[in-house]
């Protein structure tokens, strides 16, 4: 599955997007964020709260207990500030 | 129509589309332009708009259809800017178009609204103390929470 970073999320995580292949275990958003989090200290401190983050799934707004699946592109930014 | 670019626009030319079709009897326009001072006072000397491409066009579009559902709506346009942009210019147009002005009055001020806080951009400020993300503003959720 392909992973995308916005914005200061981007910065902290020292990356915009990588590809990704979590175990078999991680089936929905909050365990993807559980496990991204022993990946780096830079993901470690990018998702030290989630009441900060919002999460797309497929480019919709999903919860934290959203199915993700193989070939899923799931998005972490903070809430937007367009317009 | 959504647009999602990086270059200006010209606001005359996009309102006098509108024009020559008799089914429309009101436009209604928001333009928002880059402010030079943050909400403390601070001077801005300019932003940058970093975007997901391929979201943003999704959400503006769901956004545009919601509005075509609550009101009768003969044309939408949203153009939004993203990359570096300096005080003064154009970020972004909202302009709906109705046989009566009562729907293009609401239905413009609900796109703003929603748009501020569905589309996925996001704003850093560039000002003399260095770069600073935009923080998402309560004031923007209620705005938008008026027409859930």
């Amino acid at each position: 599955m392909k992973v995308l970073y916005f914005a200061w999320l981007r910065a902290k995580a020292g990356l915009g997007e990588e590809e990704v292949a979590p175990p078999a275990g991680v089936a929905d958003v909050a365990a993807l964020v559980d496990w991204l989090k022993t990946r780096s200290a830079g993901l470690a401190d990018a998702f030290a709260d989630m009441t900060l983050i919002r999460v797309a799934v497929n480019q919709d707004y999903v919860g934290l207990d959203h199915p993700v699946c193989p070939g899923d592109e799931i998005a972490f930014f903070p809430p937007v500030t367009g317009g | 129509m959504i647009r999602v670019q990086a270059e200006d626009f010209d606001p005359g030319v996009e309102m006098a589309r509108f024009s020559g079709n008799g089914a429309i009897g009101g436009v209604c326009m928001f333009l928002g332009l880059v402010r030079d001072f943050m909400g403390d006072g601070t001077q801005v000397g300019g932003m940058t708009l970093e975007h997901y491409p391929g979201m943003t066009e999704k959400q503006l579009a769901a956004i545009e259809a919601e509005a075509r559902r609550r009101w009768p709506l003969e044309d939408v346009l949203v153009i939004h800017r993203y990359g570096r942009l300096n005080p003064g210019e154009r970020i972004v147009l909202v302009a709906t178009a109705s046989a009566h002005r009562e729907a293009a009055f609401q239905s413009c001020h609900f796109l703003i609204d929603w748009l501020k806080t569905r589309a996925p951009f996001w704003k850093i400020e560039h000002t003399a103390q260095g770069d600073c993300w935009v923080e998402a503003k309560e004031t923007d959720d209620q705005a938008a929470a008026r027409w859930e």
